[in-house]
């Protein structure tokens, strides 16, 4: 059975999902959004995965949250409020995210993996290291490019082109 | 331990059910940036807690790569909303409809 930890968790991480979607302002709405991915690097620490969860934390919750609330910050200030939805295609959004979570959850629930514990001690945080040197090295360095370049198009595209005009005289 | 597998996966089938939602029916394109993120958010929380009931430390290896790819995306999706923005001064996906400048 779930301990108390782990019901208090799973309150902040979907309640905050929840409030980051239906909140008002986007800012609320992004600050919600960092108590989810701090709740699912707590998740990581139950499940004894330290390494996993500080690099949420580091990854998550003090790079893409950030990044996000910038960009939110850069938007005009009527547009943050602004809310544009009409009633019937939300009802229809409720019923697809119930039909999904029954059908999903009563086919796991019928499955074997109910009844999975273990006793077996954890993985070890080396065995991750080992794991990208040996055998994962060639999708390390193919992360590293796709990281590299991305970042790289990401600032090409957010340039403004008057000002680099104006540069180059 | 006294969580078991089916815990970590029902809070994994619920977040993605808000993702869904989310998905399906906000026009903002960052509260849709947001749904993305709690779906990709989940799909973690069911790599490394399968990893740790096998036990096998393939799902964290995975979920690690998971996690930098994500932020990969994210920057590249924040910069494509903020260059609609500045060509459309909205950020209503319903405008985003011409591909030309």
């Amino acid at each position: 059975m779930a301990d108390v930890v782990f019901l208090a968790l799973s309150v902040i991480t979907i309640g905050s999902a929840i409030a980051a979607l239906e909140m008002r302002s986007l800012i609320y709405g992004s600050i919600a959004l960092m108590g989810t991915l701090g709740g699912i690097a707590g998740f990581f620490l139950l499940l004894d995965s330290p390494f996993v969860a500080m690099f949420q934390l580091a990854v998550y919750v003090g790079s893409i949250a950030v990044l996000i609330l910038f960009t939110v910050m850069l938007v005009k200030r009527e547009l943050i409020f602004k809310k544009v939805e009409d009633k019937r295609r939300k009802f229809v959004g409720i019923a697809l995210m119930l039909v999904f979570m029954v059908a999903l959850g009563s086919i796991i629930m019928d499955s074997g993996i109910k009844t999975i514990t273990t006793d077996e001690p954890a993985v070890d945080f080396r065995n991750i290291g080992a794991d990208f040197l040996t055998y994962y090295w060639p999708a390390l360095i193919l992360m590293a490019l796709i990281l590299t370049s991305s970042v790289t198009g990401a600032l090409i595209l957010a340039r403004r082109e008057d000002e680099n005009e104006q540069r180059t005289d | 331990m006294s969580n078991e597998l089916i815990d970590f996966v029902l809070v994994s089938v619920a977040m993605l059910g808000i993702g869904i939602y989310g998905l399906s029916v906000k026009r903002n394109a960052i509260r849709m940036l947001f749904a993305i993120e709690i779906i990709i958010n989940a799909a973690n929380l069911n790599l490394v807690a399968f990893g740790r009931f096998l036990p096998h430390s393939g799902g964290q290896t995975l979920a690690l790569f998971s996690i930098a790819i994500a932020a990969a995306e994210v920057a590249v999706g924040l910069s494509l909303i903020i260059v609609a923005y500045r060509m459309y001064q909205n950020i209503d996906i319903a405008d985003f409809r011409s591909l030309k400048g």
